[in-house]
């Protein structure tokens, strides 16, 4: 982590005055910045670790749960025509909480107004099962969330702080992932930051994880407090991240260094 | 205890209290980084004294690797796969790692091919040692190294 | 809850050598990792996987901990007969799991399988659907 700390330190020194968004047309997906073994790792349903997720999330998906002892096939039948093209257009609008919310919020909405169970806590195996299950529904389609009167607001917030330097070392994310990527940082290649993947297995973890546990790495590399795991600042960012990455193609669950 | 007893022989004998007392290898407390010789040594208890020679068996594994936790590693014995003429077992070990063993896979004519593939993890960058034992009880290596940018099996646990 | 995915044609012709790809979740924690607080994170690994074709052993393997977590394992075997290859993976701490596929083999009279590529994984699951 130091030598992480310190490559950053240079880079925030090196680094330009004002930040530019990417062209549609050089967007990349991290994909593209993995080396030839790790792509083919994610290629792979067979050896992808993710896929052990989605089994799991396939499983729970039939079990009857909570004090309702309802399934989430009970309403939702064949995941693969109802689920799909879902987790492309999360963070979405939620009435009831009147601000967006991430689908794994949304999940347990599910869970506790529907199957009248507990929320599952989140990064639980759980949990990241049945998001891996529903993400993998919207594999090939292009991402795709509502921006309108209701959830402009989140995404200008969310723009916000992808624009604002925080932490120790001061660093906003503009300037690394719209400013630096491409180029090398502590051994890796720094992506766009486009959440094509997510929730996705990354080495590093040795485990699937959500984006937020991802975004919470990246503040914690800045020596910046991380959000609370379903804070609004959070859930902003990611659907600012998900505007930015919008029509760009799901590939969850993905592989990353 | 005496003071000046070094951390590793303290290390080694609480190892080894645990053992004794029938506990088992539950906690392994060893030193960070095994040598090349601790690896020559459980080549050695795998293989007797047997002599190994290089040849025969391929280990593919790629020149760099950005993550030491999850690297592809493939070897492959050209061997008829008969009955007469087989390959029994295929060992994998490595030079830096806290441990040296990594691996034996036991094969035999059933296998049809003697191809086999998984995923290691690697401490730093080393080299990988694959040994093969044929039917006919001769042994073969081959070896490969390995740049790794980000090492496994040393970062702490969260 | 462990997982395992199993990859196996469901057909195959007679004397036909078939490629096995095996992937079970599992941390395989090496016993070198210290907690933030410097304790010693005990090892939990699968020590050992077995497969048998219709009770037969035709593979194993012994695993240390430098096999990466969500140990997956490739190997290949002849399709002799029809019937049931049974994967088992054991390992510290009580670990044991135990799948199955069954497998068709024909004839050599019988059609070419389609390449493997074109087939969906083949999902076994631990506990109750």
């Amino acid at each position: 982590m130091r030598r992480f700390g310190a490559a950053v330190g240079a880079l925030a020194v090196a680094a330009s005055a004002f930040a530019g968004e990417i062209a549609p047309s050089e967007r990349r997906s991290g994909y593209d910045f993995m080396s030839r073994e790790t792509r083919a790792m994610q290629d792979d349903d067979t050896a992808n670790p993710g896929m052990l997720w989605v089994l799991e999330g396939g499983t729970l998906w039939e079990k009857k749960t909570g004090a309702a002892g309802r399934a989430c096939a009970d309403c939702h039948g064949d995941p693969r025509a109802s689920m799909k093209g879902v987790a492309a257009r999360y963070p979405a609008f939620d009435a009831a909480m009147g601000r967006p919310i991430s689908l794994e919020q949304r999940i347990n909405r599910c869970r506790v107004d529907r199957q009248q169970a507990p929320p599952l806590a989140y990064e639980s195996r759980e949990l990241l099962a049945l998001t891996a299950f529903v993400a993998r529904q919207s594999r090939g389609l292009p991402i795709d969330v509502t921006i309108d009167a209701r959830t402009q607001p989140f995404l200008d917030a969310g723009r916000a702080t992808f624009h604002r330097r925080q932490g120790q070392l001061n660093l906003a994310c503009a300037q690394c992932h719209d400013d630096n990527w491409g180029r090398q940082l502590a051994g890796n290649v720094i992506p766009q930051a486009h959440p094509t993947g997510y929730p996705l297995y990354r080495l590093e973890w040795q485990s699937l994880g959500s984006l937020q546990r991802r975004l919470r790495n990246c503040l914690v590399g800045i020596r910046a407090e991380p959000y609370d795991y379903g804070a609004p600042e959070l859930v902003d960012l990611e659907l600012y991240l998900m505007w930015r990455a919008r029509g760009m193609t799901m590939d969850a669950p993905a592989v990353r260094p | 205890m005496d003071r000046r007893t070094s951390r590793r022989d303290f290390l080694k004998t609480a190892g080894g209290v645990a053992a004794g007392l029938g506990l088992g290898s539950v906690i392994t407390v060893v030193p960070a980084r095994a040598t090349p010789a601790e690896m020559q040594e459980a080549i050695r208890k795998v293989v007797g004294g047997a002599r190994i020679s290089p040849g025969k068996v391929k280990l593919d594994l790629p020149p760099l690797i950005e993550n030491g936790n999850a690297v592809p590693l493939t070897v492959t014995v050209e061997s008829p796969m008969t009955e007469a003429q087989h390959v029994r077992a295929v060992h994998v070990f490595t030079e830096k790692n806290p441990q040296p063993n990594v691996a034996s896979f036991h094969l035999g004519p059933r296998a049809g091919r003697a191809k086999v593939a998984t995923r290691i993890r690697l401490a730093d960058s080393q080299n990988v040692i694959a040994i093969c034992e044929l039917s006919d009880g001769s042994f073969w290596s081959d070896s490969a190294g390995i740049v790794v940018t980000l090492a496994a099996c040393l970062e702490d646990g969260i | 809850m462990a997982s395992a995915l199993i990859n196996v044609p469901p057909r195959a012709k007679r004397g036909e050598i078939i490629e096995i790809k095996t992937l079970i979740s599992h941390t395989m924690e090496t016993g070198f990792r210290r907690t933030q607080l410097g304790a010693v994170i005990p090892r939990d690994i699968i020590r050992r996987f077995v497969c048998t074709y219709n009770g037969t052993e035709v593979f194993s393997a012994d695993l240390h901990p430098a096999i990466a977590a969500n140990p997956f394992i490739v190997f290949s075997t002849i399709a002799i007969e029809s019937g049931t290859l049974v994967f088992s993976w054991t390992g510290d701490n009580g670990f044991s799991v135990t799948e199955s596929a069954a497998i068709i083999v024909g004839g050599p009279e019988m059609a070419p399988h389609t390449p493997q590529r074109s087939e969906p994984p083949r999902e076994t699951r631990d506990g109750p659907r």
